[in-house]
């Protein structure tokens, strides 16, 4: 009955847009830290990309790593830091554009860390670009006719592509829109999480997140939006769980 | 007693909560906050039930939901 800011989320306005999925990304993991009581062992780093800024927000050591290669610096930090939690915070340009190597090979190696992937279908900081998660028909700045399959390709599923590799033991597709789903993703990321502390290997959470000015909506709209068109082409739900 | 509080400085004005409230308590305030946009408010913030509904759609956490009423006093409810 009692809500208040998590100690983990640092007491600043961010700079994201009106209806941003990334500030609640940014709570459900800065209260899953606190839950668990990790805040003071945790190392994140943070995408390029709207969330550049997210080492402002949290309130515990955050880096920035060149586009893309999120994974292969957590690498880096998790191997050097044994005792560490070691998470990475990826939009869809970050982790399946320019990344799409460093987070397949990550995952491959079964990295001990924790990847949150928030998939706006969209390049939010550049304009409304479209992205490899772009979903079909949806226009964009570069896509003014809507993605076609004939030219532009299908939205990449990542987490089941991932869920293919031996070194992933979770990964899961959660969506930012109805407090029900909020509530799904925040359990997601306590479960990432407790499998990086069980030494199991790579777990990843998509999250679905709306980007209202990039999809040229109103914030009401564009969370409405999401129920009927991006769940349809991006199906929620574990992929994977390996117990081991 | 559920107190729902919110932050106008801190809210942008998107307006999910109200979609979410199930007691109809929140709504856009007349009065422009300091980023010049029209933040919610609650126009009854003691019939709060405490179901954090609005918290969790809240991208900005603005929204403090208490049972504190010295708290709910000092900080006073818009």
């Amino acid at each position: 009955m009692h809500y208040t800011r998590p100690t983990a989320l640092q007491d600043v306005a961010t700079h994201y847009c009106a209806g941003c999925g990334h500030g609640v990304a940014h709570r459900l993991i800065a209260e899953v830290v606190d839950e668990l009581g990790i805040r003071e062992r945790t190392l994140a780093v943070a995408p390029v990309g709207c969330a550049v800024l997210a080492y402002d927000y949290w309130n515990f050591d955050v880096t920035e790593a060149a586009h893309g290669r999120a994974p292969a610096v957590a690498t880096g930090m998790r191997r050097c830091n044994p005792d560490k939690v070691v998470f990475t915070y990826q939009g869809d340009g970050d982790l399946a554009a320019i990344g799409a190597g460093e987070i397949v090979n990550a995952a491959n190696r079964g990295e001990l860390i924790s990847v949150f992937f928030i998939n706006n279908a969209t390049y939010g900081m550049t304009g409304g670009q479209m992205a490899p998660t772009t979903m079909l028909h949806q226009r964009t700045t570069t896509s003014p006719r809507g993605r076609e399959t004939r030219a532009e390709g299908w939205p990449m599923k990542v987490v089941e592509m991932l869920a293919q590799l031996d070194g992933t033991a979770y990964a899961v597709r959660c969506a930012l829109d109805t407090p029900k789903n909020i509530r799904a993703a925040r359990a997601a990321i306590k479960k990432a999480f407790e499998v990086q502390l069980a030494g199991q290997g790579l777990a990843i959470v998509e999250l679905l997140s709306a980007c209202p000015v990039g999809w040229g909506m109103k914030p009401v709209e564009a969370i409405k939006a999401m129920a009927g068109t991006m769940t349809a082409q991006f199906p929620l739900g574990v992929v994977k769980q390996r117990e081991k | 007693m559920a107190h729902v509080l919110i932050d106008p400085q801190r809210c942008k004005g998107c307006h999910l909560c109200i979609q979410v409230c199930p007691k109809k308590i929140l709504q856009p305030s007349a009065q422009l906050n300091e980023r010049g946009l029209y933040p919610c408010e609650t126009s009854d913030a003691d019939a709060c039930i405490g179901c954090l509904q609005c918290v969790l759609v809240c991208p900005d956490v603005a929204i403090t939901v208490t049972d504190d009423d010295a708290r709910a006093t000092k900080q006073g409810t818009i």
